[in-house]
């Protein structure tokens, strides 16, 4: 990453584990304090492929873990999330 | 006037249930004096200190029986007992219950800093729930500070501040309408203070209530008998009158195997609040049930 480039980060939590399934939640963390684009509309993107597509790099993505014994019917927290940044150029 | 049986399966399946206008007009003009000196009063509690004085409303301590919490006369007492609010909170959490805390939550004009998406409290196992009454006094507009909140999520494991990564949830909303607006949520109903780009304060005046009895068959059972099957299963037979229809209701923000946990985890609470322990949605507990006894030493 070159010194005058700035990370973007979009977390998309996704209906199904597969990147091509439907965005259900989402949050946009800026490191270019507003000088990048900026994600725009109701939902952003209605996918991953989707985000992809316009730029996105995947670069983290949520381990599938086997169910707890005992726990397997309990809700927590969204289980299918996927990290994607892009690098802003800030000069 | 007790819920329906609508409404309870409502609550069940959305974690919430939301009473319009339903606080005379008189009782939110004095809740606009009173709530903003019940937080002061707090404060000063706190802080050590007594800047509030002695008009200010006092805060009694948690586990007080609701009958003795409030005076009649003061604007949350006149407010539990509008006929409403009072059969909710009978049918939800019965004749009996007691006083947990209040809170006062004044959002300052043209704030625009939001809460973390939270849930109260930490992570609780228990089938019997606590409830929150959200009373908003004044007329809120879109975008003035209505308390978010995403529907569906009570019956989910989080702690606290577990769920302040998720900025937008598809279906999530930001409370707006008319004074005298209650909302009752289920403890675990993830939510959070939103920003007001409004000129106004926005007030809103939180209680949560513990119960002291089970929680079960506590509302207005007229119907309920016909319409309890537990028999309901999507992939057999269906019957639209049947308050499973209701109980199944899907989010938006749910996965497909998050939706089918929802709906165990909803027919367990539906047992537990209609005591009728074979209950089930869509046959998940039920076959699980029936091959129990099948299992042979290996």
């Amino acid at each position: 990453m070159r010194p005058d480039q700035r990370q973007q980060v979009l977390f998309l939590w996704l209906a199904e584990p597969s990147l091509n399934s439907a965005v259900i939640a989402w949050a946009f963390h800026d490191g270019t304090d507003g000088r990048g684009p900026q994600p725009t509309g109701e939902q952003p993107y209605a996918d991953g492929i989707a985000a992809m597509g316009d730029g996105w790099r995947v670069f983290q993505v949520s381990q599938q873990q086997r169910p707890i014994a005992g726990e397997e019917h309990l809700n927590a927290h969204l289980v299918n999330e996927f990290v994607l940044e892009r690098l802003i150029d800030t000069l | 006037m007790l819920l329906t049986t609508d409404q309870m399966a409502s609550f069940v399946a959305n974690g919430y249930l939301r009473f319009d206008a339903a606080v005379p007009t008189a009782i939110n003009e004095q809740a606009m004096v009173d709530l903003p000196l019940l937080l002061h009063r707090w404060l000063a509690q706190l802080m050590g200190t007594d800047v509030a004085g002695d008009a200010a409303p006092t805060t009694m301590p948690s586990g007080t029986t609701l009958a003795d919490a409030y005076s009649p006369d003061s604007a949350i007492g006149r407010m539990l007992a509008v006929p409403v609010i009072a059969g909710a909170v009978a049918s939800l959490v019965g004749q009996h219950p007691v006083f947990d805390h209040h809170f006062a939550h004044l959002k300052p004009p043209h704030d625009p800093s939001s809460q973390m998406l939270h849930c109260d409290a930490i992570v609780d196992r228990n089938t019997a729930f606590d409830i929150q009454l959200f009373w908003f006094p004044h007329d809120v507009e879109p975008g003035a500070g209505g308390t978010r909140f995403v529907p569906g999520s009570h019956l989910r494991q989080a702690a606290a501040n577990d769920v302040a990564r998720y900025q937008h949830l598809v279906g999530d909303q930001y409370f707006s309408g008319p004074a005298g607006t209650v909302l009752i949520f289920h403890h675990g109903l993830w939510h959070a203070g939103a920003p007001n780009n409004s000129d106004r304060q926005r007030v809103m005046g939180k209680i949560r209530l513990n119960p002291t009895e089970p929680q079960v068959r506590m509302w207005d059972l007229s119907d309920l008998e016909a319409r309890n099957s537990s028999r309901e299963h999507v992939f057999a037979t269906t019957d639209a009158t049947q308050v499973a229809t209701i109980l199944r209701q899907r989010q938006p923000w749910y996965s497909e195997q998050a939706y089918r946990h929802e709906l165990v985890q909803r027919s367990k609470l539906w047992r537990y609040l209609s005591g009728d322990a074979q209950f089930d949605l869509d046959w998940y507990l039920t076959r699980q049930r029936l091959r129990s006894g099948l299992h042979v030493t290996m």
